[in-house]
């Protein structure tokens, strides 16, 4: 109950935000629409209500910066590809090649996580995920060079402190009140 | 202030479009599927972030100050909104597309190293 008057009074905020009008009118159909949605799909919005504040505001943070990281990239890919499509030697810089490699990512998560960033990357883009196995075109050789699994280091090692801080705070909320989740 | 503000933003929509011409340009050049996609899938990022804000940007110099009301700040606002949601959905659009084409069993032309790409013609 608690949980769904507070996913409630998160919808209301966004809605007056978003709204800027603060008339009786206007207020009537906010309360409204973000009731129907809270009783239709609360459930929706966080998964695992088990974690921790601090750790949500922790990961908040990591998503701002993976946000700014994220713009940067964005830009690198864009300008590369505005200088290859406008070169007039477009054609014989275009050397496509499909690089298949194994992730030892174990996580959904970081799987994608992965894929976004190779999606990211100048000149190459994922094709396709199954298990383990990554399948990314690269649209020269210089492209698929830069796949030299350094971006894959990097994620592991963000994930693997994650995952061991996930672990460590599922284990005290086991011992400090006993019926904490398992699963994690 | 105004001009400002408004040279800013068409600095920034010029921009853009400079970027959208060259994800047109990839569209129609590129050889096979996977690298049009290339072009159409990241050029229009950048594009259309920078289009957006240049209306952000031209929407703060027409906001009256002096009878100041909070819905005119809110389109700004909602305007970086969109930008972030298209900085999330921009990749992730270009990978269905792509595993789409791969699924549909689109062969990749994929060349050895030193063939010309003109023997494709």
């Amino acid at each position: 109950m608690g949980y769904r008057v507070f996913i409630f009074v998160l919808l209301m905020i966004t809605w007056v935000l978003l709204s800027g009008q603060f008339d009786a009118f206007h207020l009537t159909l906010g309360l409204i629409s973000c009731a129907l949605v809270t009783w239709m799909s609360a459930d929706l919005l966080f998964r695992e209500r088990e974690d921790p504040v601090l750790q949500r505001v922790q990961e908040g943070w990591g998503v701002a910066w993976y946000f700014g990281w994220m713009l940067w990239q964005i830009l690198l890919a864009n300008v590369a590809m505005l200088k290859l499509s406008l070169s007039p030697t477009a054609l014989q810089q275009v050397n496509p090649s499909i690089v298949h490699f194994k992730t030892k990512l174990k996580s959904d998560f970081a799987k994608f996580l992965l894929a976004n960033s190779i999606t990211l990357t100048p000149g190459t883009v994922t094709i396709k995920i199954s298990g383990d196995d990554f399948y990314v075109h690269a649209i020269n050789d210089e492209a698929a060079a830069g796949l030299d699994g350094e971006m894959e280091r990097r994620i592991a090692s963000i994930y693997r402190c994650e995952g061991a801080a996930r672990r460590e705070l599922v284990n005290a909320s086991v011992k400090g009140n006993g019926n904490g989740r398992g699963e994690g | 202030m105004i001009i400002i503000l408004n040279i800013i933003s068409i600095v920034l929509i010029l921009t853009g479009l400079v970027f959208f011409f060259g994800s047109v340009v990839g569209v129609v050049r590129f050889p096979d599927f996977y690298t049009r996609m290339h072009a159409a899938g990241k050029g229009d990022t950048l594009s259309s972030l920078l289009v957006i804000m240049g209306f952000a940007v031209y929407h703060l110099g027409q906001i009256h100050w002096s009878h100041f009301v909070w819905a005119d700040l809110l389109v700004v606002v909602k305007l970086l909104a969109i930008c972030a949601f298209i900085m999330l959905t921009s990749p992730t659009a270009t990978h269905a597309l792509m595993d789409a084409g791969y699924e549909d069993g689109i062969e990749p032309l994929v060349r050895k190293k030193g063939n010309a790409l003109e023997d494709k013609k």
